[in-house]
């Protein structure tokens, strides 16, 4: 099972690095990454931490994120290859949980470049070493939870902009809009809105605070969208 | 519940392929209506019928890409629903479309079907020189797939089916597309092939299966309705073939007379400049255009022509995947009322 996801992991990181979508994206993130590191963090009187940058791509990616997944399930229903692919002795879960590593592989290499506004960062402050890792950590399954999402949209439609627009709408709905929503709302409502907002979970990480709960939370939504991503393939091909 | 047309091999111990009573459902349209048939191994099997037939649904679910509404269906002895895996395994594909990771070169699409087949390095790489020499890949296996011709993109899609030297092909139209050339070499290629393998290709052309397949079965609304190797087909053929015959003399003597000559079902008579122009439907096995030669001998009459007139595969192969859609679609419309 293994050397087959990593086969197809290999062939998602391979197709995402000859997509023109995919370095459009990662132009975006360096661009927005550093403009919001420069503009906000690194000038007279800034805080010495990466908190900022991380809350704002953590909204930046609600976009990013579908841009990348919506090829994934949905170009190989639009090319045919899906055919080939769930002909070969391979499962549903092989081929989502392949696709899904590749594109959060890819994910976690340009997250990485923001290693260096750290390094310049240290050069002018002490930084809070438990609100880096928890903040990096906090952004890993962001991107994870994101990218199920995508995957999740990707299986719904043969048509990539479609695909990005479900996802976008889905991710849309778990952060802005129930955000809006437990706003108006009082009472036991608020409180269960505000624990499926995903940015209120990703905000404990980035302020440095661990809880289990909030861990709980990423891995469990991701492990959720990875499932229905499973069950959408397996229906489509099924009808 | 039309009636099953079993097409049955003459080894039953070593049926590669077996089809029971399969039926496929999209939404309340039957594409595949209860057909059932067995495939020995090393055979060449033909799966002919117009588009839209069913085939393409039934080498479907033969090959697990999509599960039956209802029948079950085997390959080398495992279930296609619950033993999905085993025959993917034994199953080498080649769909319609061809479909094939088009920025890849040929060499690492085929590394990359290795390696989800479970194929190691070595064997790898043996295996894809080996497809490479039999599809005569040459110097393309170099090349980005989205670069080459149809034709090769085809042979591409062979060589994948080829990889794991496959108990069973499964081929989806292999020659839409090509050229003359490439027909006449893929057809080379797949006689080639059946020494080793079992194949079943379909076509919705009818020299294409005469010429590549043993045996032919051919289906029309998702039905089968006839099956065979070409010579029992052409012996159905001649079972509706129609006889001429042109005498001169009272019309209705002649009819008289010749409907009694044995052999003939069925008579129809007409007028041409004086000549009695005779359209006769003979019954199976029967040819009786000597006793009517006799017969006009006899009675004095002049004979100018009579003619056995048989028809071809390609009429019988349009007459009756004709009549099989009509009765679809008429069944159709009783549904949906």
């Amino acid at each position: 099972m293994i050397s087959r996801v990593m086969a197809l992991t290999q062939r998602e990181l391979a197709t995402t690095f000859l997509s023109p979508v995919a370095y459009i994206v990662a132009a975006v993130f360096l661009v927005a990454s550093g403009w919001l590191f420069m503009d906000n963090t690194l000038i007279d009187g800034g805080e010495a931490s990466m908190r900022f940058m991380l809350d704002s791509m953590a909204w930046l990616l609600i976009f990013a994120v579908p841009m990348l997944t919506m090829r994934l399930i949905s170009d190989e229903f639009a090319s045919g290859t899906i055919e080939t692919l769930m002909t070969a002795p391979v499962t549903d879960a092989e081929v989502v949980l392949g696709k899904f590593i590749g594109v959060f592989m890819f994910f976690v290499a340009l997250l990485a470049t923001t290693v260096l506004h750290i390094v310049l960062l240290s050069q002018y402050g002490q930084q809070d070493v438990n609100a880096l890792l928890y903040g990096y950590l906090g952004m890993i399954l962001l991107g994870g939870l994101y990218i199920s999402v995508g995957l999740f949209a990707s299986a719904m439609t043969r048509h990539q902009l479609l695909a990005a627009i479900i996802g976008v709408a889905v991710l849309a709905l778990l952060t802005i809009l129930v955000d809006t929503l437990a706003a108006l709302q009082g009472g036991q409502w608020r409180v269960v809105l505000s624990h499926v907002n995903v940015l209120y979970h990703f905000h404990n990480f980035s302020r440095g605070i661990f809880d289990t709960k909030d861990l709980v939370f990423f891995v469990s939504g991701t492990a959720l969208f990875l499932f229905l991503t499973i069950k959408v393939l397996e229906s489509r091909r099924w009808r | 519940m039309p009636p099953v047309i079993e097409v049955f091999g003459s080894r039953r111990d070593s049926h590669m392929i077996k089809v029971k009573n399969l039926t496929k459902m999209y939404g309340d349209r039957k594409a595949v209506n209860n057909i059932s048939f067995h495939i020995d191994e090393g055979e060449i099997v033909g799966f002919l019928g117009p588009n839209g037939a069913g085939k393409t649904t039934t080498l479907r679910i033969l090959t697990c890409y999509m599960p039956a509404s209802s029948g079950s269906a085997s390959v080398a002895g495992h279930d296609v629903f619950t033993q999905s895996m085993d025959v993917r395994r034994v199953i080498g594909y080649l769909p319609e479309s061809t479909p094939l990771d088009v920025h890849m070169r040929a060499r690492e699409y085929l590394n990359f079907r290795g390696k989800i087949r479970g194929l190691d390095r070595a064997t790898r790489e043996s295996a894809i020189k080996r497809v490479a020499d039999l599809c005569w890949l040459g110097d393309f296996i170099d090349r980005p797939i989205h670069q080459l011709s149809k034709g090769m993109k085809q042979r591409v899609g062979l060589a994948d089916a080829l990889l794991h030297d496959p108990k069973v092909l499964i081929l989806d139209e292999p020659t839409v597309g090509l050229d003359p050339t490439q027909i006449r070499e893929t057809r080379n290629l797949i006689h080639e092939l059946a020494k080793r393998h079992t194949v079943l290709l379909s076509s919705h052309i009818l020299p294409e299966v005469e010429a590549t397949c043993q045996r032919t079965i051919i289906i029309a609304g998702g039905s089968i309705v006839a099956s065979g190797s070409p010579e029992e087909l052409k012996a159905r053929i001649r079972e509706g073939s129609r006889l001429i015959a042109e005498l001169s003399g009272d019309k209705a003597q002649i009819e008289q007379a010749v409907a009694k000559v044995r052999g003939v079902s069925k008579l129809e008579c007409a007028n041409d400049n004086g000549w009695n122009r005779l359209t006769l439907e003979t019954s199976k096995d029967a040819d009786p255009r000597e006793d009517i030669y006799k017969l006009a001998k006899e009675k004095n009459w002049s004979l100018r022509e009579l003619r056995l007139e048989q028809g071809s595969l390609e009429e019988f192969f349009v007459r009756i995947t004709a009549e099989q859609m009509a009765k679809q679609r008429s069944h159709n419309r009783e549904v949906r009322a």
